[in-house]
């Protein structure tokens, strides 16, 4: 049957088992709303800024564990797209973008919306494709979705002219996609399997770290757990790997890094066995690298070669799938009948609960005074018992967020880690909800952060979803004064708004519900309105401490044991 | 240390920007840079000359081979290899030294493959990067109007290929 290139588009993206797209129409694109006009099977929901087109597609994939989607039309529609790519790569989430492109005959006569999209992501997506004729929309379309979904996830963008989305031919689905040059590999060498489990029963002081990879891994939490506990060993997450252990499970160390826990970053500092799993050992994680757990081995699990003995040599590399090779692991530990070393775990953790009883984390909230960022955090976990679905921004309040949510389960924590885009947490937590339409979605922003994604309060009315957003108003750009403070001696550069907008008044006028909060008695009923509402959204807007800062901080180019812990 | 990796692509549009693009993001050096396709039509071979540590020789190569039409990464260096580079140069000729030039390069087996008019002539060489070199100092003095080198191809010896199977 012969169809159009839109037409083909949208069939393809069905039997993608996509149902929901992310996007904005403009010229170049005008085929395909058309051909998504004339079907139900997919939805689109209409965002006011492409950049959060790419977020609400990447949140909804966080939480879903399914592909995210966008569409964008050509020129200013895919480089507002550019930000929202690059923070999927940044942080390995699958999604795939599909913009429109000028028709072919006008492609590099500077013709009106023309960008040269392909050239300008190429280092924001994992791959992009050109399409240049009708008969390849179908393969390419298969082949975006495998790339983007296998391997180290990421984003893939499929730009497809005018001319090509409206002409028409047969229409065939490549029942397999195989790429000669694209075969990750996921299962873990079984040589290394067993060196590994030989080193991790005989390690005295180990420490899994572990990232992302947990999360992208489906299925790949439960299993660490189960290895954390067959070795007794501690594990520490890093931002991104948030989720992947329990909050309250006593082999939990927290996050590590310039934000960590003091026991998190003592004990990596003075691991015998540095398992890392899923985690790239990102600057942020690991201060200053010739001082970074300087007495241990390193075991570097990640299905992506690069990312191995990249910043820290591994002495024994694993590459492939992390769920797979945690299942490898645990099989090798129970056909071997395998036994942690005990005795030298047991000087271990009292060492580690010494760490842990300097309650690094540990803030004073005096009754009367302003209310603190974190007690807001701590309140949010006490009323949602840590189940909530929880997206950030950028800053301190996302910093908080971290040390003081305190996650169950996988699959709840939305944060742009690699990138640090504010404006994430908005459109992120609008594509979770859409994904998860009965659970609590919460939004932790700050005063500066949410002004850079505000216009989608407009996408959530028009949607009903009832995100929380919670705003941690200090009056500051709160991460840069800080810095300014402790590194620029409190020259607060540009880092003040003395015009903020009435965020009760901007709720309002988007249609949701606006509540300002001043003060402690007042916090509590707050948030147990916001937490009864369905039906639309709410904005928070809470009255912090103007100049609390967040610790413990590893100053860049510091030491990990080199904490400032007040 | 220098470095020659030889690298089978998918032949397609925007393949070379995408080595070339990896290059300049991670602050790596390109010293030379050959494409050409190959035998198969769909493959093209590119012989690449880069520097670095080995630390950082095997980042280039962990990168290359995450490029999506990046079939295969093999760098020769280690390997016992043969490199050529073919130059061609173009130099200022008198009725006065012009056989000279001639017998030179005859005994350096340089082709003469352009002499319309006694002002020039042009030659060409093929042989690995410091032949080439040594030859260019040596004609140097009859004053060099210009001169291209393609870079050097490289293959590893004996029996063995680089294919894509």
């Amino acid at each position: 049957m012969k169809m159009t290139g839109a037409e083909i588009l949208v069939e393809c993206l069905k039997r993608e088992n996509v149902d929901t797209i992310f996007g904005y129409p403009g010229g170049a694109v005008l085929h395909i709303y058309d051909a998504i006009f004339k079907q139900d099977a997919i939805k689109h929901y209409l965002v006011r800024h492409e950049q959060a087109a790419l977020h609400s597609a990447n949140g909804y994939a966080r939480v879903s564990g399914k592909c995210g989607v966008a569409l964008v039309t050509s020129g200013p529609g895919a480089t507002n797209a550019v930000t929202g790519l690059a923070d999927s790569l940044a942080d390995s989430i699958p999604t795939v973008c599909i913009s429109g492109q000028v028709p072919s005959s006008l492609i590099g006569n500077d013709a009106f919306q023309e960008a040269d999209v392909v050239g300008i992501t190429r280092s924001a997506t994992k791959h992009n494709f050109l399409v240049k004729r009708v008969e390849d929309i179908a393969l390419i379309v298969r082949q975006a979705f495998h790339i983007a979904t296998t391997g180290r996830p990421g984003p893939v963008l499929i730009d497809i002219p005018k001319d090509i989305s409206g002409e028409s031919c047969e229409f065939i689905w490549p029942e397999k996609v195989e790429m000669r040059s694209y075969k990750p590999v996921t299962h873990g060498h079984p040589g290394q399997i067993k060196r590994a489990v030989k080193s991790m029963l005989s390690a005295k002081r180990p420490v899994l770290y572990t990232g992302g990879g947990i999360l992208n891994s489906v299925g790949s939490a439960a299993m660490l757990r189960e290895l954390s506990h067959a070795l007794n060993a501690p594990v520490t997450n890093t931002l991104m790997g948030l989720g992947g252990m329990p909050h309250d499970d006593p082999h939990f160390l927290g996050m590590l890094g310039m934000h960590g826990t003091f026991e998190a970053n003592m004990a990596v500092s003075h691991c015998d066995l540095l398992v890392a799993i899923g985690a790239r050992f990102d600057d942020r994680v690991t201060g200053r690298l010739d001082a970074f757990a300087p007495d241990a081995k390193v075991i570097h699990i990640d299905i992506d070669p690069s990312s191995i003995s990249k910043n820290i040599h591994a002495h024994l590399p694993i590459v492939g799938d992390v769920g797979e090779v945690l299942k490898q692991l645990l099989e090798e530990i129970a056909r071997r009948d395998g036994k942690p070393n005990e005795a030298a775990l047991t000087l271990w953790w009292e060492q580690i609960n010494q760490w842990r009883s300097r309650d690094s984390l540990g803030f004073v909230q005096d009754a009367d005074g302003p209310i603190k960022p974190q007690t807001v955090v701590r309140m949010v976990h006490e009323k949602t018992r840590g189940n909530a679905i929880v997206a950030t921004d950028v800053g301190q309040h996302q910093m908080w967020a971290a040390q003081f949510y305190g996650f169950n389960r996988p699959h709840r924590w939305l944060t742009s880690g690699g990138l640090g885009t504010m404006g994430y947490g908005l459109p992120a937590g609008i594509g979770a909800q859409v994904a998860m339409p009965e659970e609590k979605v919460i939004v932790f922003t700050g005063d500066s952060s949410i002004q850079m994604c505000s216009q989608e309060f407009s996408t959530a009315f028009q949607y009903n979803l009832p995100v929380i957003v919670i705003i941690l108003n200090n009056g500051y750009m709160g991460m840069v004064r800080q810095w300014q403070e402790m590194f620029y001696e409190s020259r607060y550069s540009q880092s003040y708004f003395d015009s903020l907008p009435d965020f009760v008044k901007m709720a309002e006028t988007y249609g949701g519900t606006g509540i300002r909060v001043d003060s402690l008695e007042e916090l509590s009923p707050a948030l147990d309105k916001a937490l009864a509402s369905h039906d639309q959204f709410i904005i928070l807007d809470v009255a912090v401490s103007k100049e609390e800062n967040v610790f413990p901080m590893v100053p860049a180019g510091a030491a990990l044991n080199e904490m400032v812990l007040s | 240390m220098r470095h020659t990796i030889s690298i089978l692509v998918e032949n397609e549009f925007g393949v070379l920007t995408r080595v070339a693009g990896l290059f300049s993001a991670r602050g790596y050096n390109i010293e030379t840079l050959n494409v050409a396709p190959s035998l198969d039509a769909t493959v093209s071979r590119m012989t690449l000359v880069t520097r670095g540590d080995e630390r950082v020789i095997e980042q280039i190569k962990k990168q290359l081979n995450k490029l999506i039409p990046v079939i295969k990464v093999e760098d020769i260096s280690h390997l016992v290899h043969i490199e050529r580079e073919m130059l061609l140069v173009k130099l200022a000729t008198s009725a006065d030294n012009r056989a000279a030039l001639v017998s030179l390069a005859e005994e350096m087996r340089a082709k003469v493959v352009d002499h319309i008019d006694i002002g020039y002539l042009t030659l060409e060489l093929t042989g690995s990067c410091d032949e080439l070199d040594g030859f260019l100092q040596q004609v140097e003095s009859y004053g060099i109007i210009e001169m291209t080198r393609t870079g050097p191809v490289g293959m590893r010896r004996g029996a063995e290929g680089f294919t894509v199977d």
